[in-house]
Formats: structure tokens, C-alpha cells, sequence
């Protein structure tokens, strides 16, 4: 059968060392394997956003990527954002806007919202709009979740004195 | 004197109390549970439209590695019963379904295998290894063909493939069309959505062989239905089944029926003793989560010179897909349609005929708006016609035959009542939130250096938080027209609210906790809310049509009423007050003018544990159950306004602008409505724009994928303004009004008229939903040759 490989990989700043089927998708380490199961699955092929996490620094799909790839790999997932005792500026404002609903989607809004934050302007809303045109949400309409990154983006903004270029 | 506490949280724009655990990602959707000795369950589904099996081949399958069995409807039909959804209604027929189908399939997706095995991964790879033979027989695709005698039948026992005929009439439409001054009429055609909650459908059984008790975890919007409906499948009593919706990561009505794999891993986890998930993929999930909106419409509306509506005729044909579903029955979608057609306004002569219609697809479901959605597109679209063919700003013509504020209640001439509403109000407020004026002086500038501009309205009226009085579905056997809602205050002092509805992004958690905390007067922090759990009340039903704030914020309105009682007779005798000078508020009691106060905590202990202080024959816990029952159920209105340019080269249709206004009643959270409203209309904008599943001759589904079934993203929806009118519902507890499907109901029919609008100067008239570029480029073409 499928013959097992070692990888060696860091997930939210903690080395793992695991042995992992060449099949078994990133999602799936990640939710079944490690037990992080705050990363969500909604379509498996690549068009929902909702399994987006940070892939040394980059926004990328878990659901298109095999877990065997990422030998030697840093992963940040939504767990390494904020707690419920103390949100992550992001959640923080998404919860202040309302910008989410089920919740499902959300996970992926938020790494895909963090890697934009880290390298876009974000000038205009229309900007915002399509950073997230990757990210499929049926609840909330996306009005509020265009306004929670608004007010992140302003935030940066204001931290950093400028914008980003 | 007693003083009356004013409402400090209904009302308010509070955060809500579930978003910390869903935005670090320690929310518990089902497939988050991972217990030990968990198996997987995996489907080999049809991939005939309609066909015999004639044999089916599982021994390969089973000897593969990691495979604990594999099922077939002969093995299923010993562990569970088939399905049927009843109905008192004359003219219609159910259909038998069996969780694994039996001798024949009927839709492109239907399971026909089940294969248990350790993980997904094997249960997948067991199912190549199934040999299934069919023999195809004649696809039924067409509902007009489907109708006609001698037509192939779906359900040879149905004796035809139309399930149900209704007919709803007042007057004479038929004779008053021969005669109107102005006619307007079209073919209208909405296609068939899927409503595509982003959390697939998922479910995990688990099995306490000790006490012989099931407890199913499944992403349903209605665990009282289904339990009440398992333990008859199952054959068990109702406390052997427990049905649990944690977070569920959206509905919107696909996960308000019963699917065959609910009843698949309750059998096979009580059969073999161990938990059995069952996670459906974005594939199975677009050709077997029930889908909605399928109607054919031929429509014809007749005005007098002045633009009074005389009469209004509809014939509907409602392709509802494979199976009758349960609860709800294939009526739901199509009756919906004809009893909403005349919508807000006052018409004399209306006749509405419906016959729902089988096909060989994915079965039809409640989807978000039922019925509505197309009954408005209709209405404004006959409306919009209208004022065209009469010279009249069409907002004129909508506010000359709306119901007028001083009419209501008013009953419509397919017998449902409207309580005091604001159709004028919202549709005045609309045109000014737009600057309706200035865009027409815009538009006419606009066109003439070539540029498409249209403005669309539509305007409805809905029946939300409906009693028992009015069944959700026509004679559906199951009341759904009842909420409980226990209150307690346990001996610590905290309040604990228990409710059978089910939160799947609408934030009850939140909403519910401010009406208790309000009513009983505590604070936000002690209460917590208790609900999507069949154990956890008597009867309940779930979250679907928009009722939860109104039948379980009634129900909790009531029960903290009745707490807030007990609490002012105990601590009369505590504080040595009068009840009358007794205060509850941010969870203490105040004797009024004193110092005198003790805290819920206090006060809990004294009820429960410091037996002595309060004598036995006054004594009583703090505890009260209630039910609400709106008996008919109260009226939703809005008008939402759309503001589109059409690209007159590439024929993409852009919405620019946005306005919905809307009167919901009393608002719990005004933070929350607006998320509901800007999610509907996402949705209803998607219905207009881009949404529709297409099936093939064959019966094969083409839009299998995400890469065909296209989804508005945030690059496709515009921003939103709503704004509300607050009449308290004069009908319910609370002058509550409900809300969830509102945005989908009016967002199809203003984006039709705001493109046809747009194109008015070609004489250009949507009739058919979703607009695509392909289609107007067709059309404009037409027009101009
Ligand atoms: S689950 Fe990965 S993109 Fe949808
Ligand atoms: S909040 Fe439900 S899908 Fe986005």
C-alpha cells in the first residue's frame, strides 16, 4: 500500500515530526493528524478558501497541498492568531463588524485577511473585495467582512504611519 | 409602585457571544469530534438519472483493507424503515425513500452502497471497488414533458409523476384578463439553485451500547424533526436517540430535511457498537443537499387605464426533483409560490394553479425565501411591465395598489393575512435612501453618451414566525408552529436558558441571551443560552423559516417573565418588601427607595441551599417552561432597490449600488439583522446573477463542481445600505418580526427590473433568471436587428 514518509514540520511555532501517507492531504494532518481541527473543509477543490492557512509566510489552500510537500515547512493556521481570552486585532475588528455568521468560512478569511494586511496597500474597498474574491462566504454578504478589514487596515496604517507600498 | 425596567439590551448592537470560540477556531462543527474508534462511511451514489439495478457486486469491496462492511438496501431495510413524507392535502402523493435505494434510482447522486471502513480515506477507495449493473430506463427531465399522460414514471405507485396540484382563486381573473384595459404577461423562469452552506453536510452517530442509546451529531438545522423522525425510522424510543446540531457551519434550508445518511450511521454505529461519521464532499454535496426554486411560471397581470391591478393569473409548474422530501413534501416550494404571488398588493381577481412535477433530479427542499424569491421576481417584474406599458414611474404604480397603511389587517386573495406592515412606508424610504430622482437625471445622461443604467425595485411582504395555525408546508403532520423555552436560575445564581430551535450562524446564542437577560433582569454575562439539542426540551422542531426570534424569543420572553415572578414573591419575603416595590435588574433585586438588595447568587442560595429562610409552603424553584404559539404568525415587508450598469461590450452586469428597506418589527439586535439582510441578498444576488444547477438530457449534473456552479465571491456583491422602519409587530410576543430570508426574497426581482431597466430603450424584458451575459447579448442582439 501507500508506503509512509517522514516529514518534519512546524505548525504554529511547534516542530512536529510525523509519519504521513503521501496521499494524506494538509488538511487533513492538520485537522485529524494533529488535531487542529480550526482550519474547515468546504469543497476540497480549491475554490472555497475555507482551508486557507499561511504556508511559510503565504496565503495557500490545505486542501490542495500534500502534507508529504511540506517537509521542512512552517505553517501558521488560524489557532495561531488570537485565544478567546485575548483576540488577534483581526478577530477583534471581524467580531466588532459582525463579519461573521456560521463561522465555517471564517478561519480562512482571516489568514487570507492577515496575509493581505501584510502585503497589499488595501487602498479602496474594491481592493479588499478582490483580496478576498478567493474566499467563498455565504453568509454574511461580505459587507461586514469588507468593513472589519477596513478598520485592520487603518489600524496598520496607523501603527506603521503609512501605507503599505 | 412597581417600576417598570425599560429594555436595555433588545434593541442594542451587541457583539455576539459566540464569536470568540468561531474566530480562534475552537468552534465544534461535527466533524471537529473525533472520537476513538471512530469508522467513516462512504457512498457509492448513482450515476444514472433513472435506472433498474440489476445487480450489485460488494464482495471485492469488502475484503479490502481497512473495510468493516459494506451495505446495500437489503441490509439497510432490515435496520431502518423507508421514508415518506405525508400530508393531509387532497391531490397529493408521497413517495417512498429508502436510505440506500431499492430495485431502481432516481437522481444522479442517489446512494446505493454504503461502505463502513476505518477512515475515509479506505471507505473512499472501497467504493471503486463496487460493481453496480444498471439497466437505464427513460430519463424524466422535462416537467412538461413529465406531465403528460403515458409519460415515464418516476413512481410507478404514484400512478403519475405530478405529486400535487393546488389551486388558490378570488373573483374572476380568468374573465376580467379578457377584458383589462392594459395586459402584461411573460413565460418566467427562475432555475434551480443549490442553497451551498459552506460546512457540507457532516454526521456522526455514537453509540452507548451500555444503555443502548444513540446520539447523533449532525449539521441540521432541525434536530427535533429528526429525532422525532429517527426513533420511528429506527424503530427505537425516543430516549434511546439524542439529536445534537453543534456549531453548523450554515443551512439556509439544505439542512432542514432528513437525508438518507443521517439514517445510514445510526444504523451502522448501533449496529456495530462504535461512532460512524459520515463527511459529504462539495460534490456529493452539489448533487444530493436538496435544491430549490425550479418553476416554470405563465403569468398574466391586467391593470385599468389608471394602473388598478384588475386581475392576476398564474399557472406554475414546480419541478420538484426525484422524491417528496420529509418533512416538508414536495408543496412547500411550488404552494409557497402561489400563495405569495400577489405579494403586498390589493388584487381583486386572482387564480394561481400549481402542479408540482417529479424528475429524475436531486430532490427539491426548502432553500432560503421558498417560493418567494420567484413570486416576487414575478410580481415586480408583471408590475414593472406594466408601468411601462402604462407610461407610469413604477414606483407610482407599486404605491397606487400596495395594501395603504390604514388597511391592515388585510387579507390577500390567496388567504393569508397581513398584520399592520409598511409597504408604503419602506418603498417612500427607499426611493429617497437611492436619490430616486436624481438617478433618473443621471441614467437619462448616462444613456445618452451610451452607457446602460437601470434601477430596479422590489417590493413583498412575507408571513414569518408562523403559529399553529398555519403548517410551515400545506398538511404536513408535524407542528411547526410551537417554540419552548425553559429559564432557570440554577443555585449559583447563573441563568441558564434552554431552547429547542438550532443557531447555524444567526447568533441565537446572542439574541436569545438579550431577551432573558432583559426580561428577567440579569445580566448579558450570566445567561447563557442552551440550544440545537433534541433532548434538551419536550418538543421543538429548529431553526428554518425565519421563526427563531420570534417563536423562541416569545417562548424565552415568557418562561424569564415567569422567573422574574417567582424571583419579586421570594425576595418580597426575603427583603421584607412589598412585590410592588420589588426591582430585578443586571441580576440583583432592589427593594425600591432602600438599600435593601441581594444578588441572584444571594438569592439563589436562600431558594435552594439555606434551607430555613424561605418556609416550605412558599417556596419555589426558580425555574419556568414555556411555550409560544403565534397561532398565525405575523408579516415581514421591504422594498429593496438595485442600481445596475450593464457593460454594453462584454454584457457583465454590475450591480453598483444597493438599498434595502425594511420593517422587521421590534429588532433584537440591529447588528445582527443587517449581517441576515446582507447575506440574503448575497444570495439573491447570486439567484440573478450566476447561480443555476444544470442537468443534462441524460439527467447528468453539469454543474458538479464549484467551477461550474459559480458563487458570488466579495468581488461580485456591491455594498449594501439597509435601513429600518421599527413597527412593532401588533401579532406576537415581543413585536417581534422574523427576518432571516428576507434578502433573498427581494434581491432576484430588483436586479431583473434593474436590468430591464437598464435596457428599457430596447424594449428589453427579463424573464428568466439567472440574467447572463450570453443571454442579454442574445437579446440585445434580437432587438436591434
Ligand atoms: S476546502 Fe480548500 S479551497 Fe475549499
Ligand atoms: S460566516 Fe458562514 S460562510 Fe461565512
Amino acid at each position: 500500500m501507500n508506503k509512509s514518509h517522514t516529514i518534519r514540520i512546524k505548525v504554529n511555532g511547534t516542530a512536529y515530526e510525523r509519519a504521513v501517507e503521501p496521499r494524506l492531504l494538509l488538511a487533513d494532518f492538520l485537522r485529524e493528524t494533529l488535531g487542529l481541527t480550526g482550519t474547515h473543509i468546504g469543497c476540497e477543490h480549491g475554490i472555497c478558501g475555507a482551508c486557507t492557512v499561511l504556508v511559510n509566510g503565504h496565503s495557500m489552500r490545505a486542501c490542495l497541498l500534500f502534507a508529504v510537500q511540506l517537509d521542512g515547512a512552517e505553517i501558521d493556521t488560524v489557532e495561531s492568531l488570537g485565544t478567546v481570552d485575548k483576540l488577534h486585532p483581526l478577530q477583534e475588528s471581524f467580531r466588532e463588524h459582525h463579519a461573521l455568521q456560521c463561522g465555517f468560512c471564517t478561519p480562512g478569511m482571516l489568514m487570507t485577511g492577515v496575509d493581505l494586511l501584510r502585503k497589499r496597500p488595501l487602498a479602496t474597498d474594491d481592493e479588499i473585495r478582490d483580496g478576498l474574491s478567493g474566499n467563498l462566504c455565504r453568509c454574511t454578504g461580505y459587507e461586514h467582512i469588507v468593513a472589519a478589514i477596513r478598520t485592520a487596515v487603518r489600524e496598520r496604517d496607523e501603527v506603521s504611519g503609512k501605507a503599505v507600498r | 409602585m412597581s417600576v417598570e425596567v425599560r429594555p436595555k439590551l433588545i434593541g442594542a448592537r451587541i457583539k455576539r457571544v459566540e464569536d470568540p470560540r468561531l474566530l480562534t477556531g475552537q468552534g465544534s462543527f461535527v466533524d471537529d469530534r473525533q472520537p476513538a474508534r471512530m469508522l467513516h462511511v462512504a457512498f457509492r451514489r448513482s450515476d444514472h438519472s433513472h435506472a433498474r439495478i440489476t445487480n450489485i457486486e460488494p464482495s471485492a469491496a469488502a475484503k479490502m483493507p481497512g473495510v468493516f462492511g459494506v451495505f446495500t438496501a437489503a441490509d439497510m431495510n432490515l435496520m431502518a424503515k423507508p421514508v415518506r413524507a405525508t400530508s393531509r392535502s387532497k391531490d397529493y402523493h408521497a413517495t417512498e425513500m429508502h436510505a440506500l435505494a431499492k430495485d431502481k434510482v432516481r437522481y444522479v447522486g442517489e446512494p446505493v452502497v454504503a461502505v463502513l471502513a476505518e477512515s475515509r480515506y479506505l471507505a473512499e477507495d472501497a467504493l471503486e471497488a463496487i460493481d453496480i449493473e444498471f439497466d437505464s430506463l427513460p430519463t424524466v427531465i422535462d416537467p412538461e414533458e413529465a406531465m403528460k399522460s403515458g409519460a415515464p414514471l418516476l413512481h410507478e405507485e404514484a400512478g403519475s409523476n405530478v405529486l400535487l396540484t393546488r389551486q388558490f382563486a378570488r373573483g374572476d381573473a380568468d374573465g376580467e384578463l379578457l377584458t383589462a384595459p392594459v395586459r402584461v404577461k411573460g413565460r418566467f423562469r427562475f432555475g434551480r439553485k443549490t442553497p451551498l452552506a459552506i460546512e457540507n453536510r457532516t454526521y456522526l452517530a455514537e453509540y452507548d451500547a451500555g444503555r443502548q442509546a444513540l446520539t447523533l451529531y449532525s449539521s441540521t438545522q432541525v434536530p427535533g424533526i429528526l429525532r422525532d423522525a429517527l426513533v420511528d425510522i429506527l424503530d427505537i424510543s425516543s430516549h434511546q436517540l439524542r439529536v445534537v446540531a453543534p456549531d453548523v457551519g450554515g443551512g439556509f434550508g439544505g439542512k432542514s430535511s432528513l437525508y438518507p445518511e443521517e439514517i445510514v450511521v445510526c444504523a451502522l454505529a448501533k449496529r456495530f457498537g462504535r461512532p460512524v461519521k459520515f463527511v459529504s464532499d462539495r460534490l456529493e454535496d452539489l448533487a444530493t443537499t436538496s435544491q430549490g426554486f425550479d418553476e416554470i411560471l405563465d403569468a398574466e397581470m391586467g391593470f385599468d387605464k389608471d394602473g388598478n391591478i384588475l386581475a392576476y393569473r398564474a399557472e406554475v409548474i414546480g419541478d420538484v426533483g426525484a422524491y417528496s422530501i420529509y418533512p416538508w413534501t414536495a408543496a412547500l416550494e411550488p404552494v409557497q409560490v402561489i400563495s405569495f404571488l400577489p405579494g403586498p398588493y390589493k388584487i381583486p381577481n386572482y387564480r394561481g394553479r400549481v402542479r408540482a412535477v417529479a424528475t429524475s433530479k436531486s430532490p427539491t427542499g426548502p432553500y432560503r425565501g421558498v417560493g418567494r424569491p420567484i413570486s416576487t421576481f414575478v410580481t415586480e417584474r408583471l408590475i414593472d411591465m406594466g408601468a411601462r406599458r402604462l407610461n407610469m414611474d413604477p414606483a407610482e404604480l407599486r404605491l397606487r395598489n400596495f395594501v395603504g397603511p390604514k388597511e391592515f389587517p388585510y387579507k390577500t386573495c390567496s388567504g393569508i393575512v397581513w398584520d399592520q406592515s409598511s409597504f408604503t412606508e419602506c418603498l417612500e424610504r427607499a426611493c429617497k435612501e437611492i436619490g430616486y430622482d436624481a438617478f433618473l437625471k443621471e441614467q437619462a445622461g448616462a444613456r445618452a453618451s451610451g452607457r446602460w443604467l437601470g434601477v430596479g425595485f422590489a417590493s413583498y411582504a412575507e408571513l414569518t414566525g408562523i403559529g399553529s395555525r398555519i403548517s410551515a408546508a400545506p398538511g404536513m403532520p408535524i407542528n411547526t408552529g410551537t417554540e419552548l423555552s425553559t429559564v432557570k436560575i440554577d443555585s449559583t445564581g447563573s441563568v441558564t436558558a434552554i431552547f429547542g430551535i438550532a443557531s447555524h450562524g444567526q447568533g441565537l446564542e446572542t439574541t436569545l441571551a438579550q431577551v432573558v437577560a432583559d426580561e428577567l433582569g440579569a445580566r448579558m454575562e450570566d445567561v447563557r443560552v442552551i440550544q440545537g439539542d433534541s433532548a434538551a426540551v419536550a418538543h421543538s422542531t429548529g431553526t428554518y423559516a425565519s421563526r427563531s426570534a420570534v417563536l423562541a424569543g416569545g417562548a424565552a420572553t415568557l418562561a424569564a417573565k415567569a422567573v422574574r415572578e417567582k424571583i419579586i414573591r421570594v425576595s418580597s419575603h426575603l427583603l421584607e418588601a412589598a412585590p410592588a416595590d420589588i426591582r430585578v435588574e443586571h441580576g440583583t433585586v432592589f427593594v425600591t427607595g432602600t438599600d435593601r438588595k441581594m444578588t441572584f447568587k444571594e438569592l439563589a442560595r436562600a431558594v435552594y441551599s439555606e434551607m430555613g429562610r424561605v418556609p416550605l409552603d412558599i417556596r419555589e424553584d426558580l425555574e419556568a417552561t414555556k411555550q409560544y404559539d403565534p397561532v398565525f404568525g405575523t408579516t415581514t415587508s421591504a422594498t429593496h432597490v438595485a442600481i445596475v450598469e450593464i457593460d454594453a461590450k462584454t454584457f457583465r452586469v454590475k450591480v453598483l449600488r444597493y438599498q434595502v428597506v425594511e420593517d422587521c418589527g421590534k429588532m433584537i439586535n440591529p447588528l445582527i439583522v443587517d449581517g441576515q439582510v446582507h447575506g440574503g441578498v448575497a444570495q439573491g444576488i447570486g439567484a440573478a446573477l450566476l447561480e443555476k444547477i444544470i442537468y443534462d438530457d441524460k439527467g447528468q449534473l453539469l454543474t458538479a463542481s464549484l467551477v461550474d456552479y459559480l458563487v458570488p465571491s466579495a468581488a461580485e456583491i456591491p455594498p449594501m445600505k439597509v435601513s429600518h422602519i421599527e413597527t412593532r409587530s401588533p401579532s406576537t410576543v415581543g413585536g417581534f418580526r422574523g427576518m432571516g430570508e428576507g434578502g433573498t426574497i427581494g434581491a432576484p426581482g430588483a436586479i431583473a427590473n434593474a436590468v430591464s431597466n437598464a435596457l428599457s430603450h430596447l424594449g428589453i424584458e427579463i424573464t428568466e433568471l439567472p440574467i447572463t451575459p450570453e443571454q442579454l447579448f442574445r437579446a440585445v442582439r434580437q432587438s436591434t436587428k
